[in-house]
């Protein structure tokens, strides 16, 4: 399989007023073309920062302080404007957790399809635009004439839809979905996951799956990345992942998610909180809330092993 | 054991503000039926979960529960007494035996207020203690949720917490009083997912030690497994199954409740759901659907179905399902 795109060491950093947020911290992550990596981890630990960067698109202040995303062989953080312009939507698209952000609620759904068609590929015309928008809809199981309203005329499922829809007119190869689920309800939610199972097929994508619910990434996800604190923990194929998690925070939080197939009486705990990033602990940014932590742990950081398939970052894997 | 709670068939419409071009044909006033009839009773030391989709109605149930609102119509039986016949001050002395957790730990916690004052307040002015006492009583409850070490978290503000620690103020806010009987709305649904864990097992393990009865509302029917005896699955403002939770999770009998259960993520990839996902999403509670209110949706629906609205019947004991099949 051909690598779609690598980083390497990437850091981010947020500098604000009371120090610097050290969001993505030496991060390194493979995707393979054609596979759905879900990224997963707690509020906080970093995972928007990262797909944002992908696109180079944090928000001020946030910066890319260190290493490289290289998208087919290019590195996206050393290239010009033009050229990221070009990028986004064309090659690589970007789904969000809410999806009236993203929609103009002022131009009709039709209108937005065919801006973004003909902004990209000129020598089209109108109509042809509007044709391959009707097509893009029923691929996404809402009726064309719907075409013709405005993003608040529709439910939020819907709105979700008309955002993956518009992101991937162009056919890009690559795409980015931050919690796309997440301001759903459970049964919409599950309609929109097996959209994107359906589509993923249709139009060969890559996608990096983003999300805190561990649920979602089970039933479509081929690879697995755990972050905390903005560090990589743990890399693996989601059946390992699931049934043999190295490192001690995904074990620790794969046993304290409710399972509503499962006859546990109790749910295990994980003590403390997730790390201040501003501050982050030295060594291990785990070993505060670990439980096998060693005096090597508390001021080294852990080297990457690699077992069974599995990257992890640990010291009991040394 | 003794019903501590009984509603019986409450209602709340809300009236819709009518636009312009309305009032000028003088339409009839719309409503938002955002509880159309609901009935259930709560033992004493029981958990009952009320589940559904956004939208249909749990928190606006949970509020008419505590008397945060007005009913349009229906009661609500606190050991056996109405509690809508209660004087304005007599429901201030109530208030301290039914609190309720919010859903936004951020939005019910004052920014200005350090936590350990939020803590103590509501017995301030409930029970008019004098400062001291009410510092001592709230270092002592913060122990109890976990906010430790207390002294040292006591001057903190909301904002200099983690989201952990702010829910479990506002637990101990509610708490401090000593209540009875606590709503407890979506209290896990903004902490961390390695936070949840921590906070539903607090939750069930102040239950047994205050000796509580909770009104859990959710949307997540996984986290219900760890905590509800009894569960109620609502939808469009209306009650459609109803009983003992391991029975209707295993069990279930309305076509909503299967659809429900089994749109949940499973977390385990070898896992695949049996049963489909309808198409179609919850419809607006302004004008809901006739018959049962779930028969757009419904893969079963029968010609009746479009006509008749069905009553909850027991289809085994303690077990009530509102449906024709
Ligand atoms: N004060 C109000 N005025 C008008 N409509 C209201 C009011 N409060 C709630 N509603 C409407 O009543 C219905 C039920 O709302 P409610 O907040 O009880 O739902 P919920 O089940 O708690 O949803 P969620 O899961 O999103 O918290 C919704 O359609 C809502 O928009
Ligand atoms: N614009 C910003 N300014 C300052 N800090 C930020 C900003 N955006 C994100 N951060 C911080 O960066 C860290 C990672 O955030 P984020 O990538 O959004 O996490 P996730 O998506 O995993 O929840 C957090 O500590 C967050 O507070
Ligand atoms: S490196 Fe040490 S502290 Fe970190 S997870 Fe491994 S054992 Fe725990
Ligand atoms: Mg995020
Ligand atoms: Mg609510």
């Amino acid at each position: 399989m051909a690598t779609i795109l690598e980083i390497e060491d990437l850091s981010v950093h947020f500098p604000i007023n009371i120090g610097t947020v050290c969001a993505v911290e030496g991060v390194d992550l493979q995707l393979e073309q054609g596979e759905v990596m879900g990224l997963v981890g707690e509020s906080g630990c970093g995972k928007s920062t990262l797909g944002f960067s992908i696109l180079r698109l944090l928000r001020p202040p946030g910066k890319i302080v260190g290493g490289q995303i290289l998208y087919h062989g290019q590195d996206i953080v050393r290239m010009n404007e033009k050229e990221i312009i070009s990028l986004r939507g064309n090659r690589i698209a970007m789904i969000f957790q809410d999806p009236l952000t993203s929609l103009n609620p002022l131009f009709r759904i039709d209108e937005q399809f065919i801006e973004t068609i003909l902004t990209h590929e000129q020598g089209l015309d109108k109509e042809e635009a509007f044709n391959r928008a009707e097509k893009m809809l029923e691929n996404l199981g809402i009726s064309p004439e719907r075409l013709l309203e405005y993003p608040h005329q529709m439910s939020g499922g819907m709105r979700q839809r008309i955002m993956i829809g518009l992101g991937l007119i162009l056919n890009p190869d690559l795409l980015i979905a931050d919690e796309p689920t997440t301001s759903l309800d459970v049964i919409v939610e599950a309609q929109f996951l097996d959209l994107l199972n359906d589509l993923r097929r249709q139009y060969d994508l890559t996608i990096l799956l983003i999300t805190h619910n561990l649920g979602n990434v089970a039933q479509l996800a081929d690879r697995i990345t755990v972050m905390y604190g903005g560090t990589i923990a743990e890399i693996g194929p989601a059946e390992a992942i699931f049934q043999e998690p190295l490192h001690p925070y995904t074990q620790g939080l794969l046993s304290s998610i409710p399972n509503i197939k499962l006859d546990q009486p109790k749910l295990m705990t994980m003590p403390g909180s997730p790390p201040d990033l501003v501050n982050p602990p030295p060594g291990c940014v785990f070993h505060p809330r670990c439980s096998h932590t060693m005096d090597i742990c508390r001021h080294e950081k852990p080297d990457v092993s690699k077992r069974d398939g599995h990257l992890v970052r640990c010291w009991l894997y040394r | 054991m003794e019903e501590l709670l009984t509603i019986n068939n409450l209602k709340k419409h809300f009236p819709l503000q009518k636009v312009f071009v309305d009032k000028l044909l003088s339409k009839e006033k719309r409503f938002v039926r955002a509880v159309d009839g609901v009935s259930f009773s709560i033992k004493k030391g029981e958990v009952l979960g009320l589940a559904g989709e956004s939208g249909c109605g749990k928190t606006t149930t949970g509020r008419l529960v505590l008397r945060l609102l007005e009913p349009t119509s229906g009661d609500v039986f606190y050991k056996g007494k109405s509690i809508f016949s209660y004087s304005k001050k007599e429901m201030e002395g109530m208030r301290e035996k039914l609190q309720i957790i919010f859903q936004d730990p951020y939005a019910s916690l004052s920014p200005r207020m350090t936590i350990g004052k939020a803590i103590g307040h509501p017995l301030a002015i409930h029970n008019h203690k004098r400062k001291a006492e009410v510092e001592q009583i709230s270092l002592e409850i913060m122990e109890k949720v976990g906010l430790t070490p207390a002294s040292f978290l006591f001057r903190k503000y909301p904002h200099q917490l983690s989201g952990g620690h702010r829910q479990r103020g506002v637990i101990a806010r509610a708490l401090v009083i000593n209540p009875e009987f606590v709503v407890a709305d979506e209290p896990i649904a903004m902490a961390d997912v390695s936070v949840r864990a921590m906070i539903l097992e607090l939750m069930v393990q102040l239950k047994a030690e205050f000796d509580l009865t909770y009104l859990f509302i959710t949307h997540d029917l996984a986290t219900c497994k760890y905590i509800c005896d009894r569960i109620a699955i609502m939808y469009l403002g209306k009650i459609v199954e109803i009983g003992p939770l391991e029975e209707v999770f295993n069990n279930p009998v309305h076509p909503y409740t299967a659809t429900l259960l089994a749109a949940v993520p499973v977390p385990d990839p070898k896992y695949r759901r049996t049963h489909p996902i309808p198409k179609g999403e919850i419809p607006s509670p302004i004008n809901p659907p006739p018959g049962c209110r779930f028969h757009p949706r419904c893969a079963s629906v029968k010609s009746m179905c479009t006509i008749h609205e069905p009553d909850l019947m027991e289809v085994r004991p303690g077990h009530w399902v509102a449906c024709f099949l």
